[in-house]
């Protein structure tokens, strides 16, 4: 037999058996209802099965505290009482064999209609996070853009960060594994005791999101015109035409200064930046000024010393400007410390920099 | 071919040479930052001599809770410490205070002779290696140690977050002990943070809501010791009170001192409707503010003395009200749900804090004087009675635990609703008035 009928028949014989038993193995989806868990919270969860295992129910008065009565108006539970204090992050469920919490949990809205496309649901349906207690909003000591879930109970946040190093087998000089610092907690918002949430349940049912338009098609980026080396061509008689005009292009002596800076790398310097801009010490009347600074940069990313100043302000007072641009200005220097991490190659673009600070987003509301 | 090629290449780059041109410096904007507590240093302040030894210590641990305490700022420990400052005037060395992260680095030095106490400190901004203002230096006696260190902290405070001070204050309040139903409440003065109380009266009679003097001198308080409500001004330095005397067979409650310390707004209890009614101290002749069938109370004036926002269920529940300071047309600024009580101007004149009430639960919240950008900063079985720092960031109130042995205590809290923590007192506490900074 030839190669070509030996394919042939190792790939009929394989279509046969994919056809009989191609099937089998595919797991169907179970024809059994699925229950939308998104509205069961973990407290629920606990107490449903805390209820399920608990021998007896309790009657209702035996829990209430016994002088509870007296109170005309007797609120809702004091959270207070919990030997939880408010700084600490939402409690951990515990069983709570109150016959209140044993009731399911209201019904998400049933939507009659299919939602409609002007009307897109709000953050809920944008975040259908799971349940649990990591939902619930909590209050941070670090208010950031960017959550950051507590660290683990085993990590110490240090002052002193520590990059993580992991071992390299073809490095030259061998260094000790290290874990990164942990990051301090951080919540995306100010939680006010009363803003706090008791049940960490979103209270209405994640909804399909619209979709979003295509978005039209992007024109190219401007690097795309960024020139590309000159193939060299062994041609004498060209080079020196060549490099003429580039002298003449560039300028004479000075060396490229190279495209712009994309979005992408602008927007790198600008969190690397933010990390850093503090206004959780800033007088209500700094946070309403905004400032614009100006600085250096060497080639290697770090600020020229002395090249930060104030180049203008609006919004606030003389000394409320002062604090915004301290603010700003260690926003600047801490984060650059290790220099910023900008294109090597397109430094005459970034070698001066001007940065507005506008904290109108991060006021006190 | 080639030249073609050539052509093109040279074409092309003098076409995007100007693209590329540099069009001064690269431009950003930045609208998203952190909030968290700014990181600072405070190692312990050089005794110029042995004596000093004690005081260096413990200014400078005042100093940091002070800064800790506003929830601003959170203090690195000493055990991080990479040099030592053994001298006030030795060079700083920023790179030892960077590598811990220090953003913010107070240095002092403690000076004592005879009961002479002077104290020596300068502000360091590490990352820009800048002093923040200039050093300064606060003399004073051995006794008053801990307002020194106040006064330092306060200095630290306002050069790095613009704020005014506010350490250096005292509070006055209600002690109170023993159970709910056999209360014994005396008038109490302390120290912003607790410390220094100090016993005003003894707990023959209940009394209640006592009001700093704009200079802090004096306090009106109600107290019940005839059986029935009346004012009293009282003269801290000397301890000694005097009644204020209203109408006879009147009940006579809820006073609040105008900004120019010279007259006081009350409450004013006749037939069973209440209004409210201001008196001139140096007359002592009272006149009608407001008059109405409802009950008007809890009056509290604007920082220029031009108007007063007060409490009124004229409207069928307690709301809250401004109107002019020799009365007139009251203007209703809460429209939210539920009972709102206890409006009290901030000093800096821009909000006014208040006690609400909805839903069973009570929150101390602040808004606007227009009423608008209500914020709610608390919640619990019960809150109520606020009182500004005297910077207006602030919020000192009472907050009572549920049942026959619950306690009152003072809380304090942020103006954005953070640092939510209690205030150390002996026994309970609760109707704090916080005093003004202390000259």
């Amino acid at each position: 037999m030839d190669t070509g009928t030996k394919i042939s028949a190792i790939a009929h014989v394989s279509l046969i058996g994919w056809a009989l038993l191609g099937g089998t193995f595919r797991s169907e989806p179970l024809p059994m209802a699925v229950q939308d868990v998104s509205v069961i919270s973990a407290e629920q969860f606990a107490a449903m099965t805390a209820q399920r295992d608990a021998p007896e129910v309790p009657e209702p008065t035996a829990l209430q505290q016994p002088d509870q009565p007296n109170e005309v108006n007797a609120p809702d539970p004091e959270p207070d009482e919990l030997p939880t204090p408010e700084s600490v992050s939402v409690p951990e469920p515990e069983p709570e064999p109150l016959p209140e919490t044993v009731e399911l949990p209201p019904e998400p809205e049933v939507i009659e209609q299919p939602p409609t496309l002007d009307q897109p649901d709000t953050e809920v349906a944008a975040l259908p996070v799971p349940p649990g207690p990591e939902t619930a909003p909590r209050p941070a000591d670090k208010i950031a853009p960017e959550p950051i879930a507590p660290p683990p109970p085993d990590a110490k946040p240090d002052d002193v960060e520590t990059p993580p190093v992991s071992l390299d087998e073809g490095a030259e000089t061998q260094q000790e594994q290290q874990d990164q610092t942990a990051p301090e907690e951080a919540a995306p918002e100010i939680v006010t005791e009363a803003e706090e949430v008791d049940d960490p349940a979103p209270k209405t049912s994640p909804r399909p999101q619209v979709r979003p338009n295509r978005p039209a098609p992007q024109p190219e980026p401007e690097v795309a015109e960024a020139p590309e080396p000159a193939p060299e061509e062994p041609s004498s008689n060209n080079e020196a035409a060549i490099n003429d005009a580039l002298a003449e292009a560039l300028g004479n002596g000075s060396e490229p200064s190279g495209p712009p800076l994309t979005s992408g790398e602008k927007d790198a310097m600008r969190l690397a930046v933010s990390r850093c801009w503090n206004v959780g010490s800033l007088s209500t009347d700094a946070l309403e000024t905004v400032v614009v600074v100006g600085f250096s940069l060497s080639r290697d990313g770090k600020v020229v010393s002395g090249s930060l100043r104030m180049l203008d302000s609006s919004g606030g007072t003389a000394a409320s400007a002062k604090q915004a641009y301290e603010a700003a200005r260690r926003a600047v220097l801490r984060c650059g410390a290790k220099g910023y991490d900008l294109p090597a190659d397109k430094y005459a673009q970034w070698q001066d920099i001007e940065i507005t600070f506008n904290p109108e987003r991060m006021r006190i509301k | 071919m080639m030249k073609l090629l050539t052509s093109l290449f040279v074409g092309l780059t003098l076409i995007s040479a100007p693209v590329y041109a540099q069009d001064g410096p690269l431009r950003l904007e930045i609208d998203e930052g952190i909030i968290e507590p700014l990181p600072f240093a405070v190692p312990s302040f050089v005794p110029d001599n042995a004596a000093a030894g004690q005081y260096a210590q413990d200014i400078s641990r005042v100093i940091s809770s002070d800064l800790t305490g506003t929830g601003l700022f959170r203090e690195i420990s000493s055990d991080a410490f990479i040099s030592r400052v053994s001298s006030f005037d030795a060079p700083v060395q920023f790179a030892d205070w960077k590598a811990i992260n220090a953003q913010a680095l107070v240095t002092g030095a403690v000076n004592v002779s005879g009961n002479r106490l002077t104290v020596r400190f300068r502000v360091w901004d590490v990352f820009s290696g800048a002093e923040l203002g200039n050093g300064l230096r606060f003399a004073g006696t051995t006794e008053g140690w801990r307002r020194m260190a106040h006064k330092v902290a306060d200095q630290v405070y306002s050069r790095i977050t613009g704020e005014g001070a506010y350490f250096d204050s005292r509070v006055a309040f209600v002690s109170e002990s023993g159970p709910k139903d056999q209360r014994l409440k005396r008038l109490a003065i302390m120290d912003y943070d607790g410390a220094n109380v100090q016993y005003l009266t003894d707990s023959a009679a209940i009394v209640l809501a006592p009001r700093f003097s704009p200079t802090g001198d004096r306090l009106l308080y109600t107290s019940y010791e005839t059986g029935r409500p009346q004012i009293y001004v009282l003269d801290i330095a000397r301890v000694r009170r005097q009644e204020l005397k209203t109408q006879e067979g009147t009940m006579s409650f809820s006073p609040r001192f105008s900004p120019d310390g010279r007259s006081i707004v009350y409450s004013l209890s006749q037939g069973g409707n209440t209004d409210l009614w201001r008196m001139d101290l140096a007359s002592g002749q009272s006149v009608r503010l407001t008059n109405t069938p409802a009950i008007e109370t809890a009056p509290s004036y604007s920082p220029d003395g031009s108007r007063i926002v007060f409490e009124s269920d004229r409207s069928g529940t307690p709301q809250l009200y401004i109107m002019p300071a020799n009365g007139g047309e009251a203007t209703r600024i809460s429209f939210g749900q539920g009972r709102y009580g206890t409006p009290v101007w901030s000093p800096r004149g821009d909000l006014i804090a208040f006690t609400k009430q909805n839903k069973g639960r009570f929150h101390i919240g602040v808004m606007r004087v227009d009423g608008s950008e209500e914020r709610l900063l608390t919640a619990s079985f019960l809150d109520e009675g606020p009182t500004w720092s005297p910077n207006g960031r602030v919020i000192m109130f009472t907050r009572e635990t549920q049942g026959a042995s619950g306690r009152s205590t003072l809380y304090s809290v942020d103006i954005s609703g953070r640092n939510l923590k209690p205030v150390r007192t002996p026994d309970g506490g609760s109707d704090p008035s916080w005093g003004p900074l202390q000259n």
